[in-house]
């Protein structure tokens, strides 16, 4: 890049009158282009809803219920739209977040490391499966949804399997007598505002999504997390080094469970083997409706985030209006369908309008 | 990549050591013959057109050129210089860029984003180092603007562009980033006349930019407004090599059509249409 650089006074003539056409870009254009757009309108429209519907839902109080239950949602919702992204998907995300929890449990309860230590070996566990799930996925080229289905089923197993060998019931108590836990409570599960009870897991899970929202936008790693996403062979051909990028967003999100793991076990004291199971199909959905497309390669962070908090609001706004909470599975269903109904389209303009 | 002693160069057409040669390579698969005994070169403003039916070789060719295979035999050089390329990384390095027909950019991203990908330039310190946004956007439009396009809009995702305005997004991209050689895959191939047409274009603006263009194409009525040297391929085997002054269009057709076989073929056709006088 040597020569090249320099611009001709008559390419710079050129370049001033492209710039007066920048402005020809219109406002609805560059809205649409964003993937977060739905998810924002949609949001609006449940919490409308909602609002209407159950006078609690909008109180400060209320706020920090539904917040509540988005953000471990939402933290989890952002690293799986990454994930998606760059064009893998990970279905043991959700049994992780038990694993971890339990890991952290039995560590602290039945083989007794102190709160700090046992944080950090659980999440260094979790970065390990994180790559072993990554570098499974790349070695053998399968699809990343069959590898971590079956890591899914894997942690699920041990889950109930080795919890159960060694407390003898399905969940590990105690955790609040472990030396540590006082500290650990005030950073990873305590709540602020009072009387609303805010949960710090909402700082959290703002402070994440501008992490990563930063990251896509304007870091060389997220530059190559749409890329490997968008088109894995022309990544490598330009040089962008596929296989170490999708390896590191496998472990992103394992550990994105570690936190979110150590989350629960701390606020209740005690975690459930079944922890998590389940939950893996919420996060693509938030992502999804988030606009994060299934092929990958496109999708946003706070498009995720805002995802998190429909379903969010959806959850606690059911109970709040109260209806039997069984229909959120219904609403869960219809909101990812009209979501990729959407994410079809725009995908559909954006790639081959003109060809 | 190892570099072997230099042989004298021998002087070429062009004047000057040619900016990439080959000579007499051969290559084989096992026991298939891929390549056998193709010489062929290109100097700096020169177009080497390297034309080929459906499994002439064209495609072994191209990946000896751009370090994706080794050559079994024979000798390639750049700059006079006998090197042997153990990647597509190493190729670049050496300034030999080749554009994939389809496998060059990604259709979701912004042009500028696929302009310096895998290359973006950084700007900041420590955790806040980051893509300098201002200034990829400004070469990109710089660069785009050498090859006669207007970007109105950088964000603009490349899969809304046209095929041959994706190619010379390639294009630009290769040259901004220092190649002398440009090897372009059937870049006309998949596309229509009219865009045909532009990317023959964007291979005459880079030969008048002092680049040497191979362009490997099926199709002579492409090659032969833009070419300066033809190299026919068929069957692995170099059916000849010639200036432009020294062929004509039509011969250029039958050359690479075989010529017999294209006799042949028209009187079997002419059989069957009087066989079947009501057919069309």
């Amino acid at each position: 890049m040597s020569e090249a650089v320099t611009p001709s006074p008559a390419v710079t003539e050129t370049v001033s009158v492209v710039d007066d056409r920048l402005a020809e870009v219109s406002l609805v254009t560059k809205l649409l282009r964003r993937p977060e757009l739905g998810a924002l309108i949609g949001a609006l429209a449940v919490f409308l809803f909602f609002a209407i519907t159950a006078e609690s839902f909008r109180t400060l109080s209320g706020v920090a219920n539904w917040t509540d239950v988005a953000s471990t949602l939402g933290i989890m919702a952002v690293v799986v739209a990454l994930l998606m992204i760059g064009g893998e998907f990970d279905l043991s995300a959700g049994a992780m977040t038990g694993t971890c929890g339990l890991l952290l449990g039995l560590l602290t309860t039945e083989w007794g490391l102190s709160m700090w230590p046992a944080i950090i070996v659980t999440f260094a566990f979790a970065a390990l499966v994180g790559f072993t799930n990554g570098y499974m996925v790349m070695k053998t080229k399968l699809p990343s949804f069959i590898v971590t289905l079956a890591t899914f089923f894997i942690l699920q197993g041990v889950n109930l399997g080795v919890t159960k060998a060694i407390t003898g019931t399905v969940r590990v108590a105690g955790l609040t007598d472990v030396p540590g836990f006082e500290s650990a409570a005030q950073l990873f599960s305590s709540t602020f505002w009072e009387p609303h009870n805010f949960r710090i897991s909402v700082i959290w899970w703002i402070a994440i999504t501008a992490v990563a929202t930063w990251v896509l936008s304007r870091a060389r790693f997220g530059n190559w997390i749409f890329a490997v996403g968008g088109d894995a062979n022309a990544s490598r051909n330009v040089g962008v080094p596929v296989q170490r990028v999708k390896i590191t967003l496998f472990m992103l999100t394992s550990m994105a469970a570690a936190l979110v793991g150590t989350m629960i076990a701390l606020r209740l004291g005690s975690i459930q083997a079944g922890q998590g199971i389940g939950e893996e199909f919420t996060y693509i959905i938030a992502a999804v409706v988030g606009g994060c497309l299934l092929t990958g390669g496109y999708g946003s962070a706070i498009g995720a985030s805002l995802g998190a908090l429909i379903v969010g609001m959806a959850f606690i706004g059911i109970q709040f209006s109260g209806w039997n909470t069984d229909w959120r599975f219904l609403f869960l269903g219809v909101i990812l369908l009209m979501a990729v109904l959407v994410n079809n389209l725009v995908r559909k303009s954006a790639e081959g309008a003109r060809k | 990549m190892t570099v072997q002693a230099e042989p004298a160069p021998q002087a070429s057409t062009g004047g000057g050591v040619p900016l990439l040669e080959v000579r007499h390579i051969s290559k084989y698969f096992g026991n298939v013959i891929a390549l056998k005994d193709v010489s062929c070169r290109v100097g700096a403003g020169q177009v080497t057109c390297v034309l080929g039916d459906n499994g002439a070789g064209k495609s072994t060719f191209i990946k000896i050129l751009s370090g994706v295979h080794q050559h079994s035999e024979g000798e390639y050089l750049v700059e006079g210089e006998s090197v042997r390329f153990n990647s597509p990384r190493d190729a670049r390095e050496r300034g030999i860029a080749t554009v994939f027909q389809d496998l060059a950019t990604v259709p979701l991203m912004s042009l500028w984003r696929n302009f310096f990908l895998g290359s973006e330039p950084m700007i900041g310190k420590g955790p806040l180092r980051r893509v300098d946004v201002k200034t990829a956007r400004r070469v990109m439009r710089e660069e785009m603007a050498k090859m006669g396009i207007d970007v109105r809009d950088p964000d603009q995702p490349v899969g809304t562009l046209s095929g041959g305005e994706r190619q010379a997004v390639s294009i630009a991209r290769a040259v901004y980033f220092g190649a002398k050689v440009l090897i372009l895959d059937e870049p006309t191939s998949a596309l229509g006349v009219k865009q045909s047409g532009v990317v023959l274009k964007y291979i005459v603006q880079a030969r008048e930019r002092g680049l040497g263009v191979i362009f490997i194409t099926h199709n002579p009525h492409h090659a032969y407004p833009v070419g300066d040297r033809f190299v026919v391929l068929n069957r692995g085997k170099l059916m000849g090599d010639w200036g432009r002054d020294e062929i004509t269009r039509d011969e250029l057709v039958q050359t690479m059509a075989g010529g017999a076989e294209l006799d042949q073929l028209t009187h079997e056709l002419q059989r069957q249409l009087g066989r079947a006088p009501n057919g069309r």
